[in-house]
C-alpha cells in the first residue's frame, strides 16, 4: 500500500460488495455499478481495499468483470454461508444422508449440463441452456452406463450397510416422477430434487428462466462460480479420496471411456 | 458342510431365481393384505389377478412415446374387477382398481419401489445378505408434464411368466407353442401364446426407445458400432418371423372361425383375430422405428460432432466430478457433492425484518379456522341383529351337557326341552360341533375339557331334529405332549 486510502474509498469498495450480495443486480443496468467495476479493474489500490472489506465480511471476491459484475463466495463458517442442512431441511432423518448426495449432485450435474464441454467453462462468451428434463435425463443416462458396465458383477447393496450402496444406484432407485394431488412433481422425486435445484440457482441470479416450459440459461455469474471455485472444490474432494480423474478436451459428456461413435 | 470348510461360491442361477421368485411377492401381498381394508369386502376380489391385468394394460399401453394414464389403466380394469363381485357398491370396483394400481407403484415408500433381501456367498465363502430394488409400475413425466406408467422390465418378466430367459430363446418356443396350438385347435393358449409374442415385441420397442432417447442426449454414449446395430438386427429378425407366423395365424383362425360350430370357440377365434391385428400393427409401428434409427444416429452425429478445443484449463465437470461422483458410495459420494454445493451456491444474505414487513405480518388477521373442524358423516346404522342365544340359555345348554358321562343326544335333547323349549336348538347344536372336536386346538386354546360327539349309527327319532342319535361325552384336555399325541392318534 503505498498511498492511504479514503474513508470515501472504504464506502465504495464496500457499496461494490453490496452489489455482489444482490443476486440480480449487473453492471450493464446500473451505471454507478458499471462505474465501480471499471474502477476495480483500473485501480490496484481499490482493488485491494474490495477484497479486504470482503475478507472482513466473511467473503472472497471470485472474480470482478464488466458482464458478471463482483461474484462473491462465503467462506466457511460465515454468516453468508448456505449449509446444505439448510438447503435439504424438508427430508426424512433416515434418509439424510442420501438426500445431501443427491441433491449435491443435482447441483453438479446441473453444471455439468450447463457447462457439457470444459471449453465453455473457460468460454466467457459462452451461455448454457439447461432443463430438469435434460439435467434427470443425462444423470440416468450416466447411470444406466454405470449399470450396464457393472452388469454381472454382485453389485446389489449388502442389507446391513446402505451406506455403502453406490451413488448411480441410489439416483435410479428414486422415482423419476410421481403423480401428487395438485399436479405438481414430488420433492423427493429426481426431478423434484433437480427442479430445486435450478429454481434456487435461478434465485441466486445464476440461471435465468426462458420461457414457461422450465428452461433456464447461464449467466457469466454462474460460469466464474463453478470456474473460480466450485468444480476446483470438488475436484480436490475427490483428489483427496483418491479418484484421479482425467481430463479429455472433448469434454467427456460426450465421451465416455470404451465407447468411441465411429467418424469422430 | 460337514467339514467345517467354507461355503462354496455363490451360485448365480440360485441369485436369479431369488430375484425373479421376489418380483412375485408384491402380488402375494396384496391378496394378504387385501383383508385390513375396512372399506371393503375383500374376499370377494382376487387381488394378485387384478394385479397382473393391471400390468397387462399398462404393458400394452406403453409405446414409444409415453406409458399409460393411471385413471385410463383404471378405467381398462373396472370390467375385471367387477367381474369378480358383480354386486359390489358404486365406485368400489373403481376404488380396487386405484388400490392395486398404487401397491404396484407401491405409493407410501420414497422409492416408490420394492426391495428384498437375499443372501449370496462371496468368494471367501463369507455370507453376504444383500438389498434387491426392483419396481412393477414406475412413474415417469411425458413431455407434456403429464406422469404416466410403464411397466418395467422386471413386471414384464413376471407378467409372461419367462423369469430370467433369453428374449430369443423364449420368442422361438412360444412360436413352436402357437403352431401346435393352432393345429390341435386350441385356440385359449394360442391367443396367450400370441399375447406372449406381443410383450416382445413391446419390450424391443423400449430397449430402443432408450438407446435413441440416449443417442439424442450425446452420440457417443450408445454403442453404434455393435450394440445397436445387433438390437436392430434381432428386432428386425423378429419382426420377420413374427409377420409369417401371424400371416399363417391369421389364416388359420379365419378357417377356424368359419368352421367353427360352437359360439364359444367362435369367439375365442374372434378374439385371436383382434389380438394378431393389434400385434402386426404393433410390428409395423417397431419396424418404421428401426427405420428412422439409423438416420436419428447421424442427425444427432453431425450436430453434436462440432466442438472446439479448450481455450483454456478448466475442469470438465461431467467426467471429471459428475461421474466419478456417480460411482462412489453414498457416504463417500456426499463429500464431494457438499463441497461442490456450499461452493456453487453464492451467497446468502442474512434477512433483516424491515419495520413496515413486520406490522404488517403481525397486523394480518389470522386464518378463519373452524374450532369444530370439518363436519362429522352421519353413518348409516343398520339395526342389528339380535343373538339367537342368549347369555342365560348358553349356561343353560352348558348344564345339561355337562353331564360326566357319555349319552344319547335324543337324552339330551329330551333333558333340554324340559328347561325351555328353544334350548334343544343350541344344544343340538353345540353336539353338532362336537363331532368334529379337533383335541390339537383345545389344547393350543389351553381349555380344561371338550365336547366330544361320535356316530354310532343310531337312529334319532325326535319331533324337532332327525338325523343320527350320537354318543355325546365331555372329556378332559390333558397336559403334556405324548398324552395328546395319543389322543389324537
Amino acid at each position: 500500500m503505498s498511498r492511504d486510502v479514503s474513508p470515501q474509498d472504504v464506502e465504495s469498495a464496500a457499496r461494490l460488495v453490496a452489489h455482489g450480495m444482490r443476486p440480480k443486480a449487473l453492471p450493464s443496468r446500473d451505471a454507478g455499478y458499471a462505474e465501480l467495476v471499471r474502477r476495480y479493474r483500473d485501480d490496484d489500490a481499490f482493488a485491494d481495499t474490495v477484497q479486504r472489506v470482503a475478507a472482513g465480511l466473511g467473503l472472497v471476491v471470485l472474480a470482478v468483470g464488466p458482464q458478471s459484475g463482483i461474484v462473491l463466495a462465503a467462506v466457511e463458517e460465515s454468516v453468508f454461508e448456505i449449509r446444505m442442512d439448510e438447503y435439504a431441511r424438508r427430508t426424512v432423518l433416515q434418509n439424510r444422508q442420501a438426500d445431501k448426495m443427491l441433491h449435491g449432485l443435482a447441483h453438479l450435474a446441473a453444471a455439468a449440463l450447463a457447462f457439457p464441454r470444459p471449453d465453455d467453462l473457460g468460454d466467457d462468451s459462452y451461455v448454457g441452456r439447461v432443463s430438469v428434463d435434460q439435467v434427470d435425463g443425462a444423470v440416468r443416462e450416466a447411470c444406466r452406463v454405470l449399470d450396464e458396465r457393472t452388469a454381472g458383477d454382485e453389485t446389489d447393496p449388502e442389507s446391513d450397510a446402505p451406506q455403502l450402496e453406490a451413488a448411480w444406484r441410489a439416483w435410479l432407485r428414486r422415482p423419476e416422477t410421481t403423480a401428487t394431488k395438485d399436479g405438481r412433481a414430488g420433492e423427493a422425486t429426481t426431478r423434484g430434487i433437480v427442479g430445486k435445484a435450478l429454481r434456487f440457482l435461478a434465485d441466486q441470479g445464476f440461471l435465468v428462466a426462458v420461457g414457461t416450459e422450465g428452461a433456464y440459461r447461464t449467466t457469466p455469474r454462474y460460469q466464474v462460480q463453478v470456474r473460480e471455485l466450485a468444480a476446483q472444490r470438488a475436484f480436490d474432494e475427490l483428489l483427496e479420496l483418491g479418484v484421479l480423474p482425467v481430463a479429455a478436451a472433448g469434454g467427456s459428456l460426450r465421451a465416455p471411456a470404451g465407447l468411441e461413435a465411429p467418424g469422430v | 458342510m460337514t467339514d467345517g470348510g467354507a461355503l462354496p461360491a455363490g451360485d448365480e442361477g440360485v441369485t436369479r431365481r431369488l430375484k425373479a421368485l421376489a418380483c412375485t411377492a408384491p402380488l402375494h401381498d396384496l391378496d394378504a393384505r387385501k383383508t385390513r381394508l375396512d372399506w371393503l369386502d375383500a374376499s370377494r376380489y382376487q387381488m394378485a389377478e387384478i394385479a397382473l391385468q393391471a400390468i397387462d394394460q399398462v404393458t400394452l399401453a406403453m409405446d414409444f412415446d409415453h406409458g399409460a394414464d393411471q385413471a385410463q389403466v383404471v378405467r381398462r380394469l373396472r370390467p375385471f374387477v367387477a367381474a369378480q363381485a358383480p354386486g359390489a357398491p358404486q365406485g368400489e370396483h373403481e376404488r380396487v382398481g386405484h388400490w392395486v394400481v398404487d401397491n404396484l407403484v407401491n405409493i407410501g415408500s420414497l422409492d416408490r419401489g420394492f426391495q428384498v433381501d437375499y443372501g449370496t456367498v462371496d468368494a471367501d465363502g463369507r455370507y453376504v445378505r444383500r438389498r434387491f430394488d426392483f419396481k412393477l409400475l414406475v412413474e415417469v413425466a411425458a413431455p407434456d408434464g403429464e406422469v404416466y406408467l410403464r411397466t418395467s422390465d422386471e413386471a414384464i418378466n413376471v407378467l409372461v411368466g419367462a423369469l430370467d430367459t433369453d428374449v430369443e430363446s423364449a420368442q422361438v418356443a412360444a412360436e413352436v407353442k402357437l403352431e401346435n396350438l393352432i393345429s390341435r385347435g386350441r385356440l385359449g393358449d394360442a391367443r396367450l401364446a400370441a399375447e406372449q409374442a406381443r410383450y416382445r415385441t413391446v419390450q424391443y420397442a423400449e430397449a430402443l426407445r432408450q438407446k435413441l432417447d440416449a443417442t439424442r442426449r450425446d452420440v457417443r454414449t450408445v454403442d453404434w458400432i455393435t450394440a445397436v446395430p445387433v438390437l436392430l438386427d434381432e428386432a428386425l429378425t423378429h419382426i420377420e418371423s413374427r409377420y409369417r407366423a401371424e400371416t399363417a395365424i391369421l389364416a388359420n383362425i379365419a378357417d377356424a372361425r368359419d368352421e367353427a360350430t360352437e359360439p364359444g370357440r367362435r369367439r375365442q377365434a374372434a378374439e385371436l383375430v383382434d389380438v394378431v391385428n393389434d400385434c402386426i400393427q404393433r410390428h409395423t409401428q417397431l419396424q418404421a422405428r428401426l427405420q428412422e434409427a439409423g438416420a436419428t444416429f447421424r442427425a444427432e452425429q453431425d450436430r453434436q460432432q462440432f466442438s472446439g478445443r479448450p481455450k483454456r484449463a478448466a475442469i470438465d465437470v461431467f467426467g471429471q466430478l459428475l461421474r466419478p461422483c456417480l460411482a462412489l458410495d453414498t457416504a463417500t459420494a456426499t463429500g464431494p457433492a457438499s463441497a461442490f454445493f456450499s461452493a456453487g451456491a453464492g451467497v446468502r444474505v442474512p434477512s433483516v425484518p424491515s419495520l413496515t414487513g413486520l406490522v404488517e405480518t403481525l397486523l394480518t388477521p389470522p386464518v378463519e379456522r373452524d374450532p369444530l373442524g370439518q363436519p362429522v358423516v352421519e353413518p348409516d346404522l343398520e339395526p342389528a341383529t339380535a343373538e339367537r342365544f342368549g347369555e342365560r340359555a348358553w349356561e343353560r345348554s352348558g348344564e345339561v351337557l355337562d353331564g360326566g358321562r357319555a349319552r344319547r343326544l335324543s337324552a339330551l335333547l329330551a333333558q333340554a326341552r324340559e328347561v325351555d323349549p328353544d334350548l334343544p336348538a343350541l344344544v343340538a347344536l353345540r353336539v353338532l360341533h362336537g363331532v368334529g372336536s379337533a383335541i390339537g386346538t383345545a389344547r393350543n386354546q389351553g381349555d380344561p375339557s371338550v365336547l366330544l360327539a361320535l356316530d354310532d349309527g343310531t337312529v334319532l327319532r325326535d319331533p324337532e331334529f332327525g338325523g343320527s342319535d350320537l354318543l355325546v361325552a365331555t372329556a378332559a384336555v390333558l397336559d403334556g405332549e405324548s398324552d395328546v399325541q395319543e389322543e389324537v392318534a
